[in-house]
């Protein structure tokens, strides 16, 4: 069979699925929009969760961006897994005792003031919805690519398949659809996995294949540091970031992850207290799964990209030669070639190809050159390089997203698992645009028109709020995934920054400090948001430069200085402001002891 | 709430060690074998990996795993102990 008859059976196939349980799983009040009844079993929910939590950016852009960073992608494995047993042990079991829909539920009760609720709500909003853009341009690049529709088109698509799941099953409907979709991006992701390990590594598992000793004698990681430093990278296995920053970068991403309302919310929808500390454990395993698999599959992808681009002699392959991957990509705008020393040979080493960003800008009119390759615009001229480091000058460019999704090409692997990649990407992308749009809905619904500015509207009319807020939000979804911020790596360090800044210290404070007020709350949130906005605000567009840098943090590092603020901050204001009223203090005593859950209720 | 507030108090005061014991392990697994001293731990090899890359990219990961579950079970018994379980 055709690859692009299996791409289709495949993806068909698995949206047939989603939307099979979306229609048996439909929602019927607002307890069951919100958080699927509040009974959902602990390793459905950690099914979910995993699913929920592992977007495009983990099945497609995280063994890509460590494949090309190497030993500092450390800072994001750490941070995306270590977030669970800050989730696990502070925040999941004490706000499932506490019983309520959502993040801003809690900090509008804990707090008593509608001004720290609709605070939590600007930054629930915010946050999920810098998150939602990317996902939604994932789901436009695998489409484009698999099923060779234009972005757009395939952003259209993705749009349509939310829509029904998410607006008619709310909760329920898209925690059921997750367990599915769980299995078909995990299932996606190993399998590859599997035959590239055994192949470069005689290892079936990548985790213990990235230690194993090639055929030359050498291991994975060594031969990875030889063909680094012999073509002018740096050594895989250093680091470059200092360490100061590594540390500040890593709690950002850890603190951030426990503070990022989408998963907060998965840890509502379970029985009992117990049941929420078991399934960030469930969560976490199924998480660790992929991403124990991430440094295996980098590292095999990039010594298999080198080695294909540069061939066994290491001198470069005729542009002829180069295997069918290497045009489609191209021909995606995702690879690019520029002969800079004119020898018909594809040479890969340090160094910018490509002007500006390094990336290739074609023209409307594809221009071709002799040997068929496409011509960029911004092509560097000349071919000088320093020999000292590396023996040619660099003429590839390759885009980091595409490692993932190229990889069972590069290494030849049957059609079928290259169909099933694509699925798995679609289904990472969807799983998580789903999670994001049901939490922003629920902001909107429940926060902002039921606790603040309406509270007598039904349950009816709230489920119906919730659903329109729920298409609306797809909408802007789809808007910006048709028409990307050019600045989705910062927009993303951004929604971390602001859940470690904001978030995650104010329910810390709200569940371990019980002396902590409304005037406290506020006064520390507020110093988080603005501090961490204003550092990356200018670093990113007002023209700060890493030397200026606040004792070397890069501005993805900084939510962590934006949290010892906040803590800073709120302590000092909660020790000359008056105590909390006696009925919250208790209230805070009750949500330390786990009996008496309950399910979750409204108010 | 069936649980005299002496007894809830003790019941915080053990819940609180316990998190404080895992927190020690996280904290060196993560930040102290992946970042702090991973240059110092990539002088020894494990399996093919430098032990502070190791740790970095696949250590601490299999640690907060062991770690959440060994909790859980810490939890469950805390609850039972104290009756405050459901």
């Amino acid at each position: 069979m055709s690859l692009d008859l299996l791409t289709y059976l495949f993806i068909g196939g698995s949206f047939v699925l989603y939307l099979g349980i979306a229609v048996w799983a439909r929602a019927g009040s607002t307890k069951e929009f919100y958080v699927a009844g509040g009974g959902v079993p602990p390793i459905a929910n950690g099914m979910a969760t995993a699913a929920d939590w592992m977007s495009a950016a983990s099945f497609i852009s995280l063994a890509g961006l460590i494949s090309f960073i190497g030993r500092d992608g450390s800072a994001y494995l750490m941070g995306w897994t270590g977030g669970y047993v800050l989730l696990a042990l502070l925040l999941a079991p004490y706000l499932r005792k506490f019983g309520k829909f959502t993040v801003p539920d809690f900090v509008g009760d804990r707090y008593y003031s509608s001004t720290a609720r609709t605070i939590a709500v600007i930054c629930t909003i915010v946050i999920s919805f810098t998150y939602v853009a990317g996902q939604m341009r994932g789901v436009g690049i695998v489409f484009s690519r698999y099923l060779h529709v234009d972005i757009d088109t395939g952003v259209y698509i993705g749009m349509t398949i939310v829509f029904f799941y998410a607006v008619l099953g709310g909760m329920k409907g898209i925690t059921y659809t997750q367990v599915a979709q769980y299995c078909v991006l995990i299932l996606a992701f190993m399998v590859p996995a599997f035959f590239l390990s055994a192949q470069i590594t005689g290892h079936i598992l990548p985790q213990t294949g990235l230690g194993a000793t090639l055929e030359s004698g050498q291991s994975v990681l060594a031969t990875l540091d030889k063909l680094s430093m012999d073509l002018g990278f740096s050594q895989y296995t250093a680091g470059k970031k200092s360490t100061i920053d590594m540390f500040f970068l890593t709690v950002a991403l850890m603190c951030g992850t426990a503070g990022l309302p989408h998963v907060i919310v998965r840890f509502f929808t379970v029985p009992r207290v117990k049941d929420a500390r078991t399934s960030a454990g469930w969560a976490l395993i199924f998480i660790a799964i992929l991403y124990t698999s991430v440094p295996g599959v980098a590292g095999f992808g990039r010594v298999n990209l080198i080695q294909t681009i540069n061939g066994p002699e290491n001198a470069g392959t005729e542009y002829a030669q180069m295997p069918q991957w290497f045009k489609n990509w191209e021909n995606a705008g995702l690879l690019g070639w520029n002969d800079r020393n004119g020898d018909g040979k594809v040479q890969y080493a340090a160094g910018k190809a490509f002007e500006g960003k390094g990336k290739p800008a074609y023209a409307a009119d594809d221009t071709r050159g002799e040997l068929g390759q496409r011509l960029a615009t911004n092509a560097v001229v000349g071919a000088e390089f320093d020999a000292s480091k590396q023996p040619f000058a660099n003429e590839v460019y390759v885009d980091r997203d595409i490692m993932v999704l190229a990889n069972p090409e590069v290494a030849d692997l049957p059609h079928w698992v290259i169909a099933l990649v694509a699925a798995g990407a679609v289904a990472a992308a969807l799983s998580t645009a789903a999670g994001l749009l049901l939490v922003i809905s629920t902001a909107i619904s429940h926060d902002l028109m039921k606790k603040t500015i309406n509270p007598n509207i039904t349950d009816a009319q709230e489920l119906m709020y919730a659903r329109a807020a729920a298409v609306v939000a797809i909408v802007i979804a789809g808007y910006f995934g048709i028409n990307p911020p050019g600045f989705v790596a910062q927009v993303v360090a951004l929604a971390f920054g602001l859940a470690c800044a904001s978030v995650f210290p104010t329910i810390m404070l709200g569940i371990f400090y019980k002396r902590m007020n409304t005037q406290g709350a506020i006064a520390g949130m507020l110093t988080g948001l603005v501090a961490t906005i204003a550092y990356m605000w200018y670093f990113v567009w007002g023209g700060g430069t890493p030397d200026q840098y606040f004792m070397g943090i890069s501005p993805g590092g900084f939510g962590t200085v934006g949290m010892i603020l906040h803590f800073i901050v709120a302590y000092v204001v909660a020790q000359m402001t008056p105590e909390p009223p006696a009925e919250i203090q208790a209230i805070v005593e009750d949500l330390r002891i786990p009996r008496g859950a309950g399910s979750a209720h409204a108010h | 709430m069936s649980i005299s507030s002496d007894n809830a108090q003790a019941y915080w005061r053990e819940n609180l060690r316990i998190i404080m014991t895992y927190l020690s392990i996280w904290f060196v697994a993560s930040y102290g074998c992946g970042v702090l001293f991973v240059e110092e731990l990539n002088a020894i090899s494990l399996g093919g990996y430098p032990l502070g890359f190791w740790f970095g990219q696949q250590g601490s990961i299999f640690v907060f795993v062991v770690l959440i579950w060994a909790y859980v079970a810490s939890m469950n018994k805390l609850d039972a102990k104290y009756d405050v379980h459901e």
